[in-house]
């Protein structure tokens, strides 16, 4: 057989010529150190590869190993709490072999080979298997509990079980047989290549939010589960604060948290922290439910192409067994510089700014592969994708930032007015939307209270007034303005600093659950009816401000401990207080 | 011996290529030999075939497609480095131009680096005190961080890097003391010998490495300028143990080099003409700040770029803030009122200082205050842009004091001078002196706990001689009859 070797060498893209040996997006191995890459045009002349590490030293002539397989991602128990890079190494492993730099060509297998699991195996002998279908399980962490599928696209008759017992991630533990006969082991992992999609039953209508405990989320623009939500902001806004916050607190089961093109710092700061803190609900540390991938910004730009792809998978697969799985990805703009600066390697006819013309079609791919699912195995299970946009110049009508508003239902658009204030969250509520509202109104109704929904109108029915008055003030002050448009002046900083400006450093104020939202909105909305009682009575509303109830209400975020959202209702008893001192 | 190959076949901007060249591995380094003796170097960025693309670093002035000849090193650009290297002036790519000769390398380090795994990364916490209140109070400087300045021209970023450096306080018990790495890319003269001789009056220069690449030096040397740095700099900080502050400037002479480089290449420009890897170049940089966890020595960035047209949103500055954790940056109209250090607070940023401050590390009530004097000044901000359409008598009275407190915190807070040092509990009293000037329920960022314990109104309108507006209301009133 005639040997493939390097024709040419251009940044992370080479070229191997003449030859017919390889098939679109098959992962290869190039050099003598065996980097890996991805074959990404096929042509009579050459076949181009982008190596997913960096190509110094590498030379012409040097072999290129095909695998007969496009870049796959192995699916098993070991894979929450560990970190891994672009193309599923374990960052931790590669440590330990090699110190504290990166270096090429490192040959780490994904999980742990010799880690001895306890599994339990739930099918017997006789059962008819189909893909997707669970057949052992395995406790990976103390909170979540893995279940190791049929492979899709697979189905047999059990032939043979093992003990329940101890077990290697690589020892069979089920035999199969398939129509013809062959003989299927099925150990404890599967692999799947990363950029196709996980085959589900049927897509289900959305109906669940993702509580985030996040005032401003929650209330003015909830996501829900299996929905998608890009956070675009310039830098400095806060995108990553609010990517690490919804990581802690939102209500999945499992989260993937992608740290693309990003800084090496962020993710030490995601590493260290979550291992410190611990989930509310459960008592155990956040990690359990957590996998990382980090592929910084000065690690191999294919690799950091590949990294959302991996993100993705990995969700999909947890959502399989029927976990609800939030992906975190920060951010796809370095995502989308990425594909350009292939794009550009292979000198392919550029469309907006640069960026490839297939960048809509990636980013959609993407983004669809959220959603809210029956699998296979007949359980639920969903994905949702928050994604982190950095638009050049913090100008929203970039290109990643417009394509990426075609994709998703919520928008938390970051402003950088509001982060100079240093008022976090700093989601504009004006640019921002979410169109799930109508989908969760029967959940808000019946798990919560249908007044929540009424008062979030309110609220964002003042916030809209404000900004109308605003530019009455901005040419006048607000001297000029009668009474009650002063009210409503008033009230929306209540509502902004008090409600949605939300404090990630303070012990209560870091996590509201939806009941205590739910409170403080009544208390807010009283307030306010209160306050258009004493204005519409004539007296000047420099009155009520004078007796300091309005500060009041704006700190009850702080001196309302989670535990005790009863003493919340002592607010109505001050407000009325309040007005009564007036007469 | 190796082989040489005599001549060339193209040449095009700082650009050569060869042809029939065998062996050539991707980023190799090659020597070229001049007609008259002199040799250049280069480095491989292309390689098709037997075809060989080449980058010299000096330019490619003189050379002929017949006068030279070319042979390949066989290993990529490295820099020699031993702890001799303190002290010593280098040219941007790494040759001593001191006049004291080579220095004894224990060893050679590949310029690029490698990718700093996350794990082994240290998140870095022990702030850096520089006696800088703008800088210690409101975005503070972090050992391993990565901090530019973001200047323009006719702004002091200069006395500003300096000034950190000699009032730092960088070095500890555990590490051996500190070292500075000083890198000029494309800057001037003037520019390279003013850090020289304010390194040499703050008796430093015998811990200061320095690459100089000057404006009207080759700009591919430009391009590993900030990369020998930074390799001297891993060097002192993981195999010395010293804590390393790097001073580079100025980002924005790189990337036009880069830029220049990459369109003589013929590749597809990004925005404004500048590579689509912009973005993943700078990083490569920036990154290579950090702490790992087995060395005991840290490595901090302060890059400074000039914005062109001090817009910030320009790709260099914009890029540049994607990556670096926060940025430090001036304002001209400060500048012009006298105010140094003219530092623009509101769009200045450090993203380490949350985990870098409070109880155990500087005080417990430090947070509140940078928090609150932030949302006070961005107040200041709207007041000003409402006074400018309807006059400064037209404002509610709460605005007026927001006013007043806008005037004295730029002229007490901001403006300290080139020669004050003030200790952290310094800073932090002053801020609340100044938080105290607007009363106590406009500060609606701190807990009434911690408001007791520091806010004092009465001292603030004596130590600033303020009368409160209700008596000059009152005076007006009887003026009035």
């Amino acid at each position: 057989m005639k040997e493939n070797v390097i024709y040419s060498i251009n940044g992370p893209v080479v070229t191997v010529k003449d030859t017919d040996a390889f098939s679109m997006l098959e992962m290869v191995y190039v050099g003598e150190d065996k980097l890996i890459g991805e074959v990404i045009a096929i042509n009579k002349a050459a076949t181009t590869i982008q190596v997913y590490e960096t190509t110094t030293g590498l030379k012409p002539g040097e072999p290129v190993y095909p695998t007969g397989q496009p870049i796959s991602v192995t699916l098993g128990p070991g894979i929450l709490r560990n970190i891994f890079d672009g193309i599923e190494r374990p960052l931790e492993e590669i440590a330990k072999q090699s110190g504290a730099f990166i270096p090429t060509g490192s040959a780490v297998d994904p999980l742990d080979k010799e880690k001895l699991w306890d599994v339990t195996v739930c099918v017997k002998v006789g059962d008819e298997l189909v893909g997707g279908d669970i057949y052992a399980t395995v406790p990976e962490t103390e909170l979540i509990t893995h279940k190791c599928m049929v492979s899709p696209y697979i189905k047999g008759k059990v032939v043979e079980v093992k003990e329940n017992g101890q077990y290697r991630i690589d020892d069979t533990v089920v035999i199969l047989e398939d129509e013809d006969g062959n003989k299927i082991n099925c150990t404890l992992i599967q692999k799947w290549p990363i950029k196709q999609p996980r085959p589900v039953t049927k897509r289900l209508p959305i109906s669940m939010p993702l509580v985030t405990g996040q005032r401003v989320i929650d209330t003015l623009f909830p996501i829900a589960k299996g929905g998608t939500a890009a956070i675009p902001g310039g830098f400095g806004t806060g995108k990553t604060m609010t990517q690490h916050q919804l990581a802690k607190w939102c209500d999945a089961d499992i989260i993937v948290y992608v740290g693309c093109g990003e800084r090496g710092n962020e993710m030490t700061q995601v590493l260290e922290e979550f291992r410190e803190l611990i989930d509310p609900k459960s008592n155990k540390p956040l990690t359990d439910r957590t996998v990382l991938i980090a592929n910084t910004s000065n690690m191999p730009v294919a690799a950091r192409e590949a990294s959302i792809y991996t993100g993705v998978t990995l969700a999909e697969y947890y959502r399989d067994m029927g976990y609800h799985v939030a992906i975190m990805a920060d951010s796809t703009s370095r995502w989308a510089e990425a594909l350009r600066e292939i794009s550009g390697r292979l000198e392919e006819m550029p469309a907006e700014e640069g960026f490839p013309a297939y960048l809509p079609s990636r980013l959609s791919q993407f983004y669809e592969r959220a959603g809210y699912m029956d699998n296979l195995n007949g359980t639920k299970g969903s994905v949702t994708i928050i994604g982190a946009v950095s638009p050049q110049g913090a100008d929203f009508s970039e290109p990643v930032t417009q394509n990426t508003k075609r994709f998703v239902r919520t928008f938390w658009a970051l402003d950088k007015a509001l982060a100079y204030a240093r008022h976090y969250f700093a989601i504009n509520w004006t640019l921002s939307y979410s169109e799930y509202i109508p989908d969760l109104e029967r959940w808000f109704n019946k798990n919560v209270d249908p007044k929540f929904l009424r008062y979030r109108q309110t609220l964002s029915s003042l916030l809209a007034e404000e900004t109308k008055l605003n530019e009455i003030v901005k040419l006048m002050g607000t001297d000029v303005l009668p009474d009650d448009q002063k009210l409503t002046i008033e009230i929306a900083k209540v509502i902004r600093v008090g409600y949605l400006q939300q404090n990630a450093f303070h012990k209560d104020d870091t996590y509201v659950p939806l009941n205590k939202q739910l409170k403080m909105m009544e208390v807010i909305v009283y307030l306010y009816k209160r306050a258009q009682d004493v204005v519409s009575s004539g007296k000047p509303i420099r009155l009520i401000l004078e007796t300091g109830i309005f500060d009041k209400v704006i700190k009850m975020k702080y001196d309302v401990p989670n535990d005790n959202i009863d003493l919340l209702d002592d607010y109505f008893q001050m407000i009325d207080e309040a007005v009564a001192s007036l007469d | 011996m190796s082989l040489q190959y005599l001549g060339l076949n193209e040449i095009n901007g700082p650009l050569v290529v060869l042809d029939h060249v065998k062996d050539a591995s991707y980023d190799e380094m090659v020597e070229i030999m001049c007609q008259d003796g002199s040799k250049r170097l280069g480095r491989i960025v292309q390689i098709e075939g037997e075809r060989v693309v080449v980058q010299v670093f000096e330019g490619t002035n003189t050379l002929s497609l017949s006068n030279t000849k070319t042979r390949l090193l066989g290993h990529p650009m490295e820099l020699p480095v031993s702890r001799e290297i303190l002290g010593r002036v280098f040219s941007g790519a790494g040759k001593p131009i001191d006049g004291l000769g080579d220095i004894y390398a224990t060893k050679s380090m590949d310029i690029n680096g490698q990718p700093l795994n996350p794990v082994s990364r240290v998140y870095p916490r022990n702030y850096i005190n520089t006696g800088i209140s703008s800088i210690d109070c409101l975005t503070t400087l972090i050992r391993g961080q990565k901090l530019p300045i973001f200047s323009g021209s006719g702004l002091p970023h200069n006395q500003l890097a300096v000034q950190i450096v000699k009032q730092a306080k960088v070095a500890d018990d555990e590490g051996k003391g500190f070292g500075v790495v000083f890198a000029a890319m494309g800057v001037t003269n003037d520019v390279a010998d003013y850090f020289k001789r304010s390194f040499e009056e703050a008796g430093v220069m015998e811990r200061v490495v320095m690459f100089l690449n000057l404006s009207n030096d080759p700009i591919i040397e430009r391009i590993l300028t900030p990369r020998c740095a930074l390799t001297a700099a891993e060097y002192l900080a993981y195999e010395q143990d010293m804590h390393v502050l790097v001073i580079y400037t100025d980002v924005t002479s790189y990337c036009e080099a880069l830029r220049e480089f990459s369109s003589s290449k013929g590749e597809i420009p990004g925005r404004k003409g500048y590579p689509g890897y912009l973005y993943s170049d700078l990083a490569s940089l920036y990154e290579r700040a950090g702490m790992i966890k087995d060395a005991n020595g840290s490595v901090t960035q302060i890059p400074i770029l000039t914005m062109p047209n001090n817009d910030i949103t320009h790709p260099v500055p914009d890029l540049t803030g994607y990556i670096t954790e926060g940025q430090i940056t001036l304002d001209p109209e400060l500048n012009s009122m006298g105010i140094y250090p003219p530092v623009s607070v509101l769009p200045s940023l450090s993203r380490l200082m949350k985990d870098g401050i409070g109880e155990g590390f500087t005080r417990a009530d430090h947070s509140s205050v940078s928090n609150q004097l932030f949302a006070a000044y961005a107040h200041v901000q709207d007041v000003r842009s409402l006074t400018s359409v309807i006059g400064e008598d037209e404002l509610s009275d709460i605005d007026k004091k927001y006013m007043q407190f806008g005037r004295l915190f730029e002229e007490h807070f901001l403006n300290q001078g080139f020669e004050t040092n003030r200790s952290i509990e310094e800073t932090l009293d002053l801020g609340w002196l100044l938080l105290s000037v607007l009363p106590k329920s406009e500060l609606d960022r701190i807990d009434n706990a911690v408001l007791d314990v520091y806010y004092n109104h009465d001292k603030a309108l004596q130590i600033f001689n303020i009368i409160e507006d209700s008596i000059v209301e009152l005076e007006q009133a009887i003026h009035n009859g």
